[in-house]
């Protein structure tokens, strides 16, 4: 028996999946022509598929910000924050995200992922319970479960669900962390914030809100769903990703509960990783500042999604439960889903493929994403290619 | 003895309607290979064995579950 035995199952599955799926797994993006359009395969495509909501990732001053700083600072930290990797950089981003979304502390991390992993594994830990949406991103589960709190979910966006689980765990008397996201990466649909913050205070609970999808995207000045529906000071923790409207790699928490520091010495993925980059600190830096400068980004971002949803909707196709930039087509039969994900390719268009187990309800999805720097022209050119391979 | 072959009862009661129906559910009945058992299902019988017992479940306990029995010693401890 070696080492690699117990991965014969997933090995198995993996060369079903590659058999099968196998074209979508070994997609290779040759060039980005743009953040809407790249080369695959020799080919031009729209890239509809890459959650660059506001199209940052190419914009020519956060491209500056981030070419400047590694002239001056250099390519990698070269340590974690605890040692040498703390660069005014990383201060100034920190009072940057604070002061943007109304919070007193904030810790940027390495990667959205490594934020949520450092966040919860010292937030809940043993004797604490973690209740999370069954929605939920891998990275909650997976820093909940290295925490040691006892994790429950409740079913997605289920209010009554959730009211039975704090009922039943209040009992316990000890600190309940409710977690959810502000846009699900999946559906693409809002979480019931409001009714969620009812029952948090009803019950005395913690509120962590992962605005991984959400940030740039909701609320009046971008900064997400807590600030669209108006409960912003009820929210306890706000994590996020640069990777999606910041168009960088890296990762924050912000909070009021000026306790958050105490995670600076208590978290294992915060203390034990290299910092974040000089060029991603400092390109997330002006994409945050972009964001809070040009709200125009937005509503450009809001009228493709719009017109995609509508059109989609027109062609009778399954889509997620509300309009947001985060569009799945839903298939009963993963084939079906590859056979349209193939076509849209050969037809220019780059969406995402997901297949089940990752998927809620076990169907297929192939999951759009819309981003401000879609042209109407891109949009109209994604809805006919859907429409071409749906209405065969 | 005689609380856990109840509690494997109502657990089997539980399961069963989630099941093509000629399919026998015994102690070792392994819940992923024999029961086809996906997370939606799953969601929705910790939910009703939670309402049955009264009980929270947490999902660590369930890395240590495989089988129906596993599932019923798991929640012996909750009760």
């Amino acid at each position: 028996m070696n080492i690699f035995d117990k991965f014969d199952k997933l090995v198995q599955a993996g060369q079903k999946l590659e058999q099968e799926f196998g074209a979508f797994f070994q997609v290779v993006m040759d060039e980005i022509l743009s953040s809407t359009e790249a080369v695959i395969n020799g080919k031009k495509v729209i890239l509809a598929g890459t959650n660059n909501y506001l199209g940052l990732s190419m914009d020519p001053e956060c491209i500056e910000a981030a070419c400047q700083a590694t002239r001056q600072n250099g390519t990698g930290t070269t340590g974690s924050r605890m040692a040498n990797g703390t660069f005014s950089g990383h201060v100034q981003l920190e009072e940057a995200l604070s002061n943007f979304l109304g919070c007193s502390n904030t810790i940027v991390f390495t990667t959205g992922y490594g934020a949520n992993l450092a966040v919860l594994s010292s937030l809940a830990g043993p004797g604490d319970i973690a209740l999370l949406d069954a929605d939920c991103h891998a990275s909650i589960y997976d820093g909940c479960r290295m925490g040691g709190a006892e994790m429950f979910r409740f079913k997605h966006n289920n209010m009554e669900d959730l009211e039975k689980r704090l009922s039943r765990l209040q009992k316990r008397k000890t600190n309940i962390l409710i977690i959810i996201e502000g846009l699900y990466s999946m559906l693409g649909d809002r979480a019931c914030i409001r009714e969620i913050v009812e029952l948090k205070e009803k019950y005395g609970a913690y509120l962590l809100v992962d605005e991984a999808h959400s940030l740039g995207v909701l609320g009046e000045n971008g900064r997400g769903l807590a600030e669209e529906a108006g409960v912003s000071d009820k929210v306890d923790f706000i994590t996020g990703t640069f990777s999606k409207s910041l168009g960088a790699t890296g990762g924050f928490c912000s909070s009021n509960h000026q306790q958050l520091e105490i995670l600076r010495y208590a978290s294992r993925p915060y203390i034990f990783t290299a910092s974040p980059s000089p060029s991603n600190i400092a390109s997330a830096r002006k994409a945050l500042e972009i964001i809070a400068t040009r709200p125009e980004l937005r509503t450009r971002l809001w009228q493709n999604t719009n017109a995609l949803y509508d059109r989609l909707s027109s062609l009778k196709l399954n889509l997620g439960p509300e309009p947001t930039p985060i569009i799945p087509v839903r298939f009963t039969d993963p084939h079906e889903a590859l056979r349209v994900w193939k076509g849209l390719l050969a037809k220019g268009v780059y969406v995402n493929m997901v297949l089940p187990p990752a998927t809620p309800d076990g169907s297929a999805f192939l999951r759009c994403s819309m981003s401000a720097s879609h042209t109407p022209e891109q949009v109209s050119t994604i809805g006919d290619a859907f429409e071409a391979l749906t209405s065969e | 003895m005689g609380e856990e072959r109840e509690v494997l009862g109502k657990i089997i009661q539980i399961l069963k309607p989630m099941v093509p129906e000629d399919t026998e559910i015994t102690p070792e009945t392994d819940l992923a290979t024999d029961l086809s058992i996906d997370s939606l299902k799953s969601m929705e019988i910790l939910a009703q064995i939670e309402d049955t017992f009264d009980i929270s479940i947490p999902i660590n306990v369930l890395a240590e579950v495989r089988t129906v029995e596993d599932l019923a010693t798991q929640i012996k401890k909750l009760i």
